[in-house]
């Protein structure tokens, strides 16, 4: 079963019908242990950083990913459910602290233009699971705000994150694939068919 | 690597009580008057989004207009636009729920302007696609914003509107020539360009479409997507043919 993670924020009911596609059963909930249990977590988002993490405390989603970790079951965030999962964000002159699983800031993008909005290429990571098979397609993103440098040092002993890059108006972070967390801030559920297969290529994650 | 996304090539659907409106030549469809089955179509042929406008006037209808945005989004996983008869915020709370990715204003906004602060306060701005209905007219920009499909003015400069609405928080900006709609002369290329100095959110360019060469000379004028509704309804171009000749002049087309 994948879990929806419905603290009050995204199109959820879009996220569950894009990932109950793939022979999966897709259910919207909050409930601790149904979230903890699932065999994939997704944290969709949109709007308000600072608002998306009032939300997310609330239904305790720190602990919930955390316990998930654990157990290495796959978490996924989309656009402000990825941004969530970076230290800090920076909106609109308020600080706030992330769920804080990945280091670095999220901070409004360098561009004249603003939102990001439509299909953009992704260079994906080399060893990439999620955009496997997909790695020459365009995504849909729409947002204001993204992650410009990622400095995770990383040891010996642990597998490095498999990081994807986008640009606009300078270069941002695409998506992040690190050991059972995954983040993406695009939305695959609205980018078509290469979005549902890589949506696939998580959920086969997730089995 | 691109430094911009693709172009967009939205076509937008006319509803009135759950059914498309315009005549349709596609062949193959179970019900060509249904504008889900209509949406997977042009999904299937490469359109980047899809607008549905309702263009009901009856609040009755509004439920229909839920519910079809409720189906198309089970099936359609591409960005979805609806627009027409929103009022308030509660309307775009409850299209939203229902599956949709963004919602356009257009005189509810004219008549509150407030009302655009009140949806991008509660959804964010990404959702808010501000609808202006432009003609020529002695206005400061030489555009004004009209209202009942270009009938009437609503006495305020268009530019000036698009300002305004960037300053209260919309997304992005779908503008409507009601000199060319219908015209198939092609896009006001003049207001397109002037436009897109006023507006710092992305410009979907619509009305006028009758010609290949319009969608290139829109993209050069500075629209970021352009939006077509009759030249797709009547088969006069496939959206993957409008997209294959916007690739073969040398613009980012997915």
């Amino acid at each position: 079963m994948i879990a929806i993670l419905d603290y009050g924020f995204g199109n959820i009911r879009s996220a569950q019908r894009a990932f109950a596609r793939h022979g999966m059963n897709a259910e919207i909930t909050a409930d601790k242990e149904r979230c903890i249990e699932a065999d994939g977590l997704v944290i969709p988002g949109v709007g308000a950083f600072a608002a998306c993490m009032d939300g997310l405390d609330k239904v305790g989603a720190s602990g919930i990913i955390d316990a998930r970790l654990m157990a290495n079951r796959p978490t996924l965030g989309i656009c402000v459910g990825m941004q969530v999962l970076f230290d800090t964000g920076v909106e609109h002159g308020i600080t706030r602290t992330g769920l804080a699983q990945w280091p670095g800031t999220v901070a409004r993008l360098q561009a004249e233009i603003l939102p990001h909005m439509g299909w953009s290429e992704v260079q994906s990571a080399p060893h990439s699971t999620l955009f496997q098979g997909v790695e020459q397609e365009r995504f849909y993103f729409v947002h204001s705000f993204g992650v410009q440098e990622w400095n995770m040092t990383t040891s010996e002993s642990l597998k490095p994150a498999q990081v994807s890059w986008s640009e606009y108006g300078t270069p941002f972070v695409a998506a992040v694939e690190n050991g059972p967390l995954s983040g993406t801030q695009f939305h695959p559920e609205k980018s078509g068919d290469a979005g549902a297969t890589l949506i696939e290529n998580w959920i086969s994650t997730c089995r | 690597m691109s430094k911009r996304p693709a172009i967009r090539i939205i076509p937008c659907l006319d509803v009135t009580d759950g059914r498309v409106v315009k005549g349709v030549n596609f062949t193959n469809l179970v019900d060509a008057g249904d504008p889900v089955e209509m949406a997977k179509v042009y999904n299937s042929e490469g359109a980047d989004e899809i607008t549905f406008l309702d263009i009901t006037a009856s609040s009755g209808a509004r439920e229909t207009m839920v519910e079809v945005v409720s189906r198309c989004a089970a099936e359609v996983f591409i960005p979805l636009t609806v627009g027409g008869g929103v009022r308030s915020v509660e309307d775009v709370d409850r299209l939203l729920r229902a599956g949709a990715d963004k919602v356009s204003v257009n005189t509810a906004a004219i008549i509150r302007p407030e009302l655009i602060n009140e949806i991008s306060e509660r959804f964010g701005s990404q959702v808010l696609v501000l609808s202006v209905d432009a003609r020529r007219a002695n206005t400061a920009s030489g555009f004004e914003v009209t209202t009942h499909g270009g009938r009437e003015s609503a006495g305020i400069d268009a530019m000036a509107w698009i300002e305004e609405g960037c300053r209260r928080g919309i997304g992005e900006v779908l503008l409507n020539s009601m000199d060319a709609d219908g015209t198939r002369a092609g896009y006001d290329i003049e207001m397109i360009s002037l436009a897109r100095g006023y507006a710092k959110v992305p410009l979907i360019a619509s009305g006028g479409a009758g010609a290949l060469e319009d969608f290139d000379l829109a993209i050069k004028a500075g629209a970021d997507a352009l939006l077509a509704a009759s030249v797709f309804h009547f088969g006069t171009f496939r959206i993957g043919a409008v997209k294959e000749y916007l690739r073969n002049r040398g613009h980012l087309i997915r």
